[in-house]
């Protein structure tokens, strides 16, 4: 039996497949409360959730049951300062788990821009001090939010030392000593938001979702701002894939994970609309790379859709063979072929923010 | 002692029942109220110690008016709600 969890902003939704297909399991947990992220762990089959509560803040849940009761654990912090701006944890955008040989181990991105380690399955936190102090940090914002955030955590499954993040907006940050020290990645990425000398600055890129091959760490998938971009060395250099039709604009990306040529993305109209292209809902897949690109539409609504499609909104699981997307207007579908179609599961759900088939 | 009443929307989330507290302002009765339990302050509070922007507090029927420091004064027969601001909703 698969299982995918459903994070949107009225609660986690949980589908099962089963011989009679995808099901849904039945009112959420934390109904009415907006998901910001989610993480069932591959190693001990923990789940993580945080919700941003409107009035009370940022929380975070941990289930050691796969989802029937949830224990609160304390959120991230940042460090206390009697300054009247000192930071405040908003949101928790993204986790991670840590390798397999770093049990316990989990991570969370968070705005305002910040990364958190935590050794004890959430019980307690601490902010990654060497990325939060980094030069050139200052030259980050926000992008949608009022301030900088940590949307992508990357750990080499080879190397658990070895992590490559991004920041809306921030760049790309790797470390190769379990986040002592960082340097910035993104040479070759490009925006065209800011002054023509300052389009290929690191630290000014908007990487919307970076995502890398499971079989091969070094290739890593990234749809930015201003395009798709792909990197084999680990997030270091990029080269950006030109001519997406329908558009190079979106905010997900979705690798096989062990074809390291083949990715999936959700493209929308650029930037200052964000809707499907003519009203077509589509998903885009390159097999070479990112040198070509064909358009997956089978079962997807191709009139009159507004649907789109946010970074951890569409997923592939461990075998390469399933995809799942989640829109904004509550549509979920799933495909059992590589995207050549498309299933609906529900057109009526809360915007969904992250979807996760279960390892 | 002042006592401290929390809104039904928080006592949703977190068992929230009516404290009683010493302190000479919203802040100490606050902090003396919710010792022990730093997941329920922190449904009130961020962790620099603000009220958080979309809850709001009353003291004997007015809004408190220090909202970063929670400096206003607090008697020893006060009634304190903590409530949720509409802004958040």
């Amino acid at each position: 039996m698969a299982t995918l969890w459903v994070g949107s902003r009225k609660g986690l939704f949980r589908y099962d497949r089963s011989g009679s297909g995808w099901l849904s399991a039945g009112p959420p947990a934390f109904l009415a409360e907006p998901v910001s992220a989610f993480l069932d762990d591959p190693r001990d089959g923990a789940l993580y959730i945080s919700l941003y509560h409107g009035h009370f803040g940022c929380k975070l849940h941990r289930s050691d049951d796969r989802g029937q009761t949830w224990v609160e654990l304390p959120t991230p912090a940042y460090p206390k300062s009697d300054a009247p701006d000192a930071p405040a944890l908003e949101f928790i955008w993204c986790f991670a788990a840590g390798g397999a040989d770093e049990p316990g181990v989990i991570w969370a991105g968070t705005l305002p821009g910040g990364l958190f380690k935590s050794t004890d399955r959430g019980q307690t936190w601490l902010l990654n001090e060497a990325l939060w102090n980094v030069p050139g940090r200052d030259r980050w914002f926000g992008a949608g939010y009022d301030h900088p955030g940590v949307h992508s955590i990357c750990v080499d499954p080879r190397d658990s030392r070895h992590l490559v993040i991004a920041v809306s907006i921030g760049g790309v940050w790797i470390t190769r000593d379990g986040g002592a020290s960082w340097v910035i990645g993104g040479y070759g990425l490009r925006n065209e938001y800011m002054p023509p000398d300052q389009a290929q600055t690191p630290e000014l890129q908007d990487a919307h979702l970076i995502a890398a091959c499971t079989a091969d760490p070094d290739r890593i998938w990234c749809q930015h701002h201003n395009g798709i971009f792909v990197s084999d060395d680990g997030g270091v250099n990029w080269r950006e894939s030109l001519n997406v039709k329908p558009s190079n604009f979106g905010f997900a990306v979705a690798p096989h994970p062990t074809d390291r040529d083949r990715a999936w993305f959700a493209p929308a109209k650029k930037d200052e609309y964000r809707v499907p292209v003519d009203g077509r809902l589509v998903v885009t897949e390159t097999r070479d790379g990112g040198v070509t690109f064909e358009s997956l539409s089978n079962g997807l609504p191709q009139g009159d859709a507004y649907d789109v499609i946010y970074r951890h909104a569409l997923v592939m699981d461990g075998t390469g063979q399933r995809l799942a997307m989640g829109s904004t207007t509550g549509g979920l579908w799933v495909s059992e072929d590589q995207g050549a179609t498309w299933l609906l599961l529900s057109a009526h759900l809360p915007p969904i923010a992250c979807l996760t088939f279960a390892p | 002692m002042a006592k401290v009443r929390f809104t039904s929307h928080l006592v949703r989330h977190r068992p929230a029942p009516t404290i009683e507290a010493e302190g000479a302002t919203v802040a100490e009765v606050l902090a003396a109220g919710l010792a022990g339990d730093d997941l329920l302050r922190s449904y009130v509070l961020d962790e620099q110690g603000r009220l958080r922007k979309h809850v709001t507090i009353y003291v004997d029927g007015a809004v408190i008016a220090d909202k970063l420091r929670l400096s206003d004064p607090v008697a020893p027969q006060s009634e304190i709600y903590v409530l949720q601001a509409l802004s958040g909703g």
